[in-house]
C-alpha cells in the first residue's frame, strides 16, 4: 500500500542526504503519494485531528510545566499563578484542560467510526489493538493530569480511583500503598503523577507512530468496507486530496474547541476543583471527568467491589478482542441492517451510562446502570458473535470504484 | 429525567425485558435552583461594569473582609485592565491602609509595614484553626468562590448551557444565597445552602453600606454588586478572554470558508 520509492530528490544535496537517511522519501511516501480510498467520509478525518490534539497537549503541557509546582502546598496556588500572572497563562491552561476533553471527543468518534465500519477486522487487527493501547494510555494520562491542579476533585478522584486497586485479592492493599508512595494520596502521589503525566504522552506518541505504521501497511478501511483492488481506480494520492479535506475538518474542529476555551472554559470541569484539596472534607458527590463516566457507571453498577473493578477494566480490555468477537464477513455497517441497529443502541447505552455515572448511585439509577452494563457487555459477547451467523447482509459492492459509481448514479437520479 | 428513561426503554426492548421502564427515579431532595440573573459580563461580548465592581469591592471591604480572605488578589490587580478600574494612585493609597507582615529583617525579626500595590490582600485570620476557634467554622477564601460554586441544571438544560454560553452558575448561586435568608427567627437558615444550615448568619442589611453614586442601598443591590466583584476576582482575565475568543473564532470561520472552497475545487474533478 505505501507508495514509497517514487521520490526523487531534485538537488544534489537532497540526493546526498537521501542515500544516507531516506527520511524525505519516507515522508513523501506516507503523506504525499500514499493512496487513500476515494470514498472516505468526514469520519476519517479524526486521525489527523487526534494527531493535532496530541501535539497541542504536549506543547501547552510543556509550557504549563514551566510554571507549575508539583507540591501539595503549592500546586493549587501555582495553577492560579498561571491563570493570573503568567502572560497568556489562562489561555494555555484553558487550552490544555479543554484540550483533554477535545482529545477524548475526537477519540470516541474515531473509535465509533471503527466500530461502525468494521475497521478492526482482518487485516487491521494489530492496528486496532494499538489503538486500544493508545486509548488506555490516554485514560491514564488524563486521570493523572486531572490530579495535578490539586483541587478537591483532583484529590478525591485520585483517592477513589487508586483505592480500586485495593480490591485485588491478597496484594491489593500493598499495591495501593505502593501507588500512593505512602498511606494516603499525598505529596509523593502528586509528584509521581506529575512525572508520569509528563512521560505518558511521549509513550502515546510512540504507539501512535506504530499505529500509523500499521495503517500504512494495510491501508485505510473505507465506508464500503471493501479492500483496495486497483490503486488507480479506487484511490487518490494523500496530497492534495486527503490533506485539504483533513485540513478543513481540523479547522472546523478548532472552532468547536475554541468555543469551549474562550466562551465556556469551565463547563467541562467541576466547580469543586476550584477549591483546594482538603483531605478532611469529602465533597458531596465525587465525580470523575466526563470521559470516564460510562466506566464509572459500570464500576458502581456491580454490587461487589472486586467485580466492579474487573467489569470496569474489562469494559476497555474487551475492545482488544473485537476482531475475533465479530464473526461477520462483511465489514461496513452500511450493509449490515441488524448490526446497524444494535450499534446505535450501543451508542445510546454508552451515553446513558455516561449520564448515570454523573448521578448518585442509588435507586433507579443503579438499576438502569445495571441494565445498560448488561447491554454493553452483551453487545460484544453475545450480539456480535451471533449476528455474523444469523444476519443476512446486503450485497457488498465489488470494489471501491463501484461503490463510488453506485453512489454517484443514485445522486444523479435523485437530481434528474 | 426524560432521556435516561428513553434510553432505558430501548435497552429494555433489546434485552426483551418489558415493564422496567416505569420504575421511579428517586427525586433529588435538592435546594431550589437559583434564579438566573442578568449580568453585564455574560455572553460572548460580556464585560464588567466598572462602577459595579467598585461598589462590590466596597462591600467586600466593609462586610466580607471581616471573615473572608481574598488571598489570590493583589492590590495592583484593582488597577489592571478589565477590572474595577481604580487608578494607580488610588491603589497605592488603598494598599498603604493595610498592615502587611514582612521579614525577617537583618535582626532576624518579623515586622509590620504599610502595604504596597504588589502585596496580596492579607487574610483576616492567620490560619484556618484561628478562624474555626473564633467563628466555629472556616469562612472560605473568596478569590475563587464564583468559580468554585455551582448548581445542577439537570437534564437537558446542562446540554444547552455551552450553546447559550450560560456559565454564571456560581454568581447566580452566590446572589441567591445572599438573598436566601428567609427565616426571620433563624439567622443561619438559608434557602439555597445545601442542607439549609449555613455557618454565616445573614451578612447584609438594607442601608448597611453607603453608596455614593445614587445606586439603591438595598440587600438585593449589594448582593448583585458583590457577586459581580467575586466573578472578577475569580476570573480577572474574563474580558480579555472573550475579546480574544471573538477574534480567534472569526479568524477560524474565515479560514474554514477558504479551506472549504479549496477542498471543493481540488475534489471537483474526481469521483468520490
Amino acid at each position: 500500500m505505501s507508495g514509497h520509492s517514487t521520490y526523487v530528490p531534485k538537488s544534489a544535496l537532497g540526493r546526498w542526504f537521501e542515500s544516507r537517511l531516506p527520511i524525505m522519501g519516507l515522508i513523501h511516501g506516507s503523506f504525499v503519494v500514499y493512496p487513500v480510498p476515494r470514498n472516505l467520509n468526514y469520519f476519517w478525518t479524526f486521525g489527523g485531528i487526534l494527531s493535532f490534539m496530541l501535539v497541542c497537549q504536549i506543547v501547552t503541557g510543556v509550557v504549563l510545566a514551566m510554571h507549575y509546582t508539583a507540591h501539595v502546598d503549592y500546586a493549587f496556588a501555582s495553577v492560579e499563578y498561571i491563570m493570573r500572572d503568567v502572560n497568556w497563562g489562562w489561555v494555555i491552561r484553558y487550552t490544555h484542560a479543554n484540550g483533554a476533553s477535545m482529545f477524548f471527543i475526537a477519540v470516541y468518534l474515531h473509535m465509533l467510526r471503527g466500530l461502525y465500519y468494521g475497521s478492526y477486522k482482518a487485516p487491521r487487527e494489530v492496528l486496532w489493538i494499538l489503538g486500544v493501547i493508545i486509548y488506555l494510555l490516554m485514560m491514564a494520562t488524563g486521570f493523572m493530569g486531572y490530579v495535578l491542579p490539586w483541587g478537591q476533585m483532583s484529590f478525591w478522584g485520585a483517592t477513589v480511583i487508586t483505592n480500586l486497586f485495593s480490591a485485588i485479592p491478597l496484594v491489593g492493599d500493598a499495591i495501593t500503598t505502593w501507588l500512593w508512595g505512602g498511606y494516603s494520596v499525598d505529596n509523593p502521589t502528586l509528584n509521581r503523577f506529575f512525572s508520569l503525566h509528563y512521560l505518558l504522552p511521549f509513550m502515546i506518541a510512540a504507539v501512535v507512530a506504530l499505529h500509523v505504521w500499521a495503517l500504512h501497511v494495510t491501508g485505510q478501511n473505507n465506508p464500503a468496507g471493501v479492500e483496495v483492488k486497483n490503486v488507480e481506480r479506487d484511490t487518490l494520492p494523500f496530497t492534495p486530496y486527503a490533506t485539504v479535506k483533513d485540513g478543513f475538518a481540523l479547522v472546523c474542529f478548532l472552532i468547536f474547541f475554541s468555543w469551549f476555551v474562550f466562551y465556556s472554559p469551565n463547563y467541562l470541569g467541576h466547580a469543586d476543583n476550584y477549591i483546594e484539596a482538603n483531605p478532611l472534607v469529602t465533597p458531596a458527590h465525587i465525580v470523575p471527568e466526563w470521559y470516564y463516566l460510562p466506566f464509572y457507571a459500570i464500576l458502581r453498577a456491580i454490587p461487589s467491589k472486586l467485580g466492579g473493578v474487573v467489569a470496569m477494566f474489562g469494559a476497555i480490555v474487551i475492545l482488544a478482542f473485537l476482531p475475533w468477537l465479530d464473526t461477520s464477513r462483511v465489514k461496513s455497517a452500511a450493509f449490515r441492517p441488524l448490526y446497524k441497529f444494535f450499534f446505535w443502541v450501543f451508542v445510546a447505552a454508552c451515553l446513558g451510562l455516561g449520564y448515570l455515572g454523573s448521578q448518585p448511585p442509588d435507586g433507579g439509577y443503579v438499576i438502569a446502570a445495571r441494565l445498560l452494563t448488561l447491554y454493553y457487555f452483551g453487545f460484544f459477547i453475545i450480539i456480535m458473535p451471533l449476528l455474523g451467523l444469523f444476519e443476512t447482509p446486503k450485497p457488498v459492492p465489488a470494489s471501491i470504484a463501484d461503490a463510488v459509481l453506485a453512489k454517484n448514479n443514485s445522486h444523479a437520479q435523485a437530481h434528474s | 429525567m426524560v432521556q435516561p428513561k428513553k434510553i432505558l426503554l430501548s435497552a429494555a426492548l433489546v434485552l426483551g425485558l418489558a415493564g422496567i421502564a416505569d420504575f421511579a427515579i428517586a427525586a433529588d431532595a435538592h435546594a431550589p435552583a437559583p434564579e438566573r440573573q442578568s449580568w453585564s459580563f455574560a455572553g460572548p461580548f460580556g464585560s464588567f461594569d466598572q462602577a459595579q465592581l467598585q461598589r462590590g469591592f466596597k462591600i467586600y471591604r466593609e462586610v466580607c473582609a471581616n471573615c473572608h480572605g481574598l488571598s489570590k488578589i493583589a492590590f495592583r490587580n484593582l488597577a489592571e485592565e478589565g477590572g474595577p478600574g481604580f487608578s494607580e494612585a488610588q491603589v497605592k493609597a488603598l494598599a498603604a491602609e493595610y498592615k502587611i507582615k514582612d521579614g525577617p529583617n537583618d535582626q532576624g525579626e518579623m515586622f509590620e509595614r504599610a502595604g504596597r500595590a504588589s502585596d496580596r490582600f492579607p487574610s483576616p485570620f492567620p490560619n484556618p484553626e484561628t478562624a474555626r476557634a473564633s467563628l466555629g467554622a472556616v469562612p472560605p477564601d473568596m478569590s475563587l468562590l464564583a468559580k468554585a460554586r455551582s448548581y445542577s441544571r439537570g437534564f437537558p438544560l446542562f446540554l444547552i448551557d455551552p450553546i447559550i454560553q450560560y456559565q454564571e452558575h456560581g454568581v447566580d448561586y452566590i446572589y441567591a444565597l445572599l438573598n436566601g435568608y428567609s427565616k426571620k427567627d433563624d439567622a443561619n437558615w438559608n434557602d439555597y445552602f445545601p442542607g439549609n444550615k449555613i455557618g454565616m448568619p445573614n451578612p447584609l442589611a438594607d442601608g448597611q453600606v453607603e453608596y455614593t453614586d445614587g445606586t439603591p442601598a438595598t440587600v438585593k443591590q449589594y448582593a448583585k454588586d458583590v457577586s459581580a466583584f467575586l466573578m472578577w476576582a475569580a476570573e480577572p482575565k474574563l474580558e480579555t478572554r472573550k475579546k480574544t475568543g471573538f477574534r480567534v473564532i472569526a479568524f477560524l470561520i474565515l479560514l474554514a470558508g477558504l479551506t472549504y472552497f479549496t477542498k471543493k475545487k481540488i475534489w471537483a474533478n474526481v469521483a468520490h
